[in-house]
């Protein structure tokens, strides 16, 4: 398992290098969108009208933080759980977007746009939100504020440490850890 | 006969406050001891890394007073009155949310209750979810639980067969948590409530996630049941955010009541590993 130092926007190139398993940090602009704001940047697509941000090669951090206190840029800001952004994903990715952060399984659908738009799926650690919102230097809100925890925010970030979950190649790394170490409990 | 006691909601109020905000901060100690020891017995490097992230996480969080996790739940609250109780000084419910909705504003907590349809955010985490219980005496407990929302979508009732039996039940339990897999945050820990009703078993499930982790339940036949889900659960390799090991539940917890001879409920509520709970007595 490789690690990498990554900066976003990412490129087909920065893609096909990455394996299920490997370690990214990933540095420069993020967005945040969850369920509200990807129904509502769907719904402008089926209109002809523009995305709030050009989505080509960009990541969309799948996250709704808590409020910054004063003098910071961002509360806790961990991954939410990601399988609730299956149904628009896939159309995002072929657009163009290159990566997806959250937690928990995507679909098969999301596997495939990864293997055919190369796009890759990138793993965060749940409920370590202090440590993981620590990585971001900046925020701000670019659309829908609104929808406040859940509005479109621009985040600048600074080696945010990832595992690569789905790559361009169809492999799981949910699937490959939790075959490792399958009935191992008993035994220790 | 017994004499009343006078219980003002003001301070209600001021004790579900204190409670929103320390359970946002400081993971329960128990819990933190569960993963400690799990921290010890796990064999992958990975979950080991996970689990040191996790640790890191509880200390910045208390430390710059950070929620532990950007999703600080819906407020559940059980509340056990007693019944000598006279609650004065306004309704009880409305202090409940006064308190609820000033932890959240100065304690920079994320406000995630919306409209189910229109999913628009009501800005101040109301209502509270309050489960309200009469025991005897004169004395309030308060049991505040910051339930988020990644677990509590891979939770479920299920009204099984009578004939499913024990282990029809150890069985549902055991594929639904590996099928859940990364999605609820583990290492989690799962609540079960058997029998009882519909609506029972669900409290249930919920109310056992806030017993002391790993805890057996004082009956014989249900702590052999939680041992055989805990030992099942941690063998499926899921492993701390599901990226494998041997650490996927802290610990398995199962209340049970008498049900209708034509039903057998199941409830399965699961905590992810920020199980945030916090209790007073008034």
């Amino acid at each position: 398992m490789a690690e990498y130092k990554l900066t976003t926007p990412l490129t087909d190139e920065d893609i096909i290098k990455l394996k299920a398993g490997d370690v990214v940090y990933l540095s420069g602009v993020l967005y945040t969108a969850r369920d509200a704001a990807h129904m509502r940047m769907v719904k402008a697509l089926d209109e002809g009208k523009e995305l709030p941000f050009d989505i080509k090669g960009q990541v969309i951090y799948y996250v709704g933080p808590s409020p910054a206190r004063p003098g910071k840029p961002i509360g806790s800001a961990g991954p939410t759980t990601a399988y609730r952004m299956n149904p628009f994903a896939p159309r995002l990715i072929s657009l163009g977007q290159k990566g997806m952060i959250g937690k928990g399984k995507m679909s098969d659908e999301v596997k495939q746009a990864c293997m055919k738009y190369k796009a890759c799926y990138f793993a965060s650690i749940g409920g370590a939100a202090a440590v993981v919102g620590s990585a971001v230097k900046e925020a701000e809100i670019i659309a829908y504020p609104e929808l406040g925890p859940e509005a479109v925010r621009r985040l600048v970030v600074e080696d945010m440490p990832l595992f690569v979950c789905y790559d361009s190649y169809g492999n799981d790394l949910y699937e490959m850890a939790k075959k490792e170490w399958a009935g191992k409990f008993s035994l220790a | 006969m017994a004499e009343v006691r006078d219980v003002s909601v003001k301070d209600v109020e001021e004790a579900i406050y204190k409670l929103a905000l320390e359970a946002a901060y400081h993971l329960p100690e128990d819990v933190l001891e569960a993963e400690k020891k799990a921290y010890e017995r796990e064999k992958s490097p990975v979950a080991k890394k996970v689990l040191e992230t996790i640790f890191k996480n509880v200390e910045v969080s208390a430390q710059e007073e950070f929620p532990l996790c950007q999703d600080t739940g819906l407020a559940v609250i059980f509340l056990e009155v007693g019944q000598d109780v006279h609650f004065t000084d306004g309704y009880l419910v409305d202090a409940i949310n006064r308190g609820v909705e000033r932890a959240y504003k100065d304690g920079y907590l994320r406000k995630s209750t919306c409209n189910p349809l229109t999913r628009e955010n009501y800005g101040n985490n109301l209502p509270a979810i309050v489960h309200t219980f009469v025991v005897p005496g004169d004395k309030v407990r308060i049991i505040f639980d910051a339930k988020g929302g990644g677990s509590e979508s891979m939770s479920k009732v299920q009204m099984l067969k009578p004939a499913d039996g024990r282990d029809g039940i150890v069985q549902t339990v055991v594929d639904w948590v590996i099928q859940a897999g990364p999605n609820p945050c583990p290492p989690v820990i799962v609540g079960v409530g058997i029998g009882g009703d519909f609506e029972r078993a669900a409290v249930m499930a919920k109310h056992a996630t806030l017993r002391k982790v790993g805890e057996p339940s004082p009956d014989p036949v249900l702590a052999e049941m939680e041992k055989e889900i805990y030992e099942k659960i941690n063998n499926s390799g899921v492993g701390p955010a599901g990226l494998g090991g041997l650490t996927t539940c802290l610990g398995v917890h199962i209340e049970m009541e008498p049900c209708h001879i034509a039903t057998l409920p199941l409830g399965i509520n699961i905590a992810c590993h920020v199980n945030r709970h916090k209790e007073i007595v008034l």
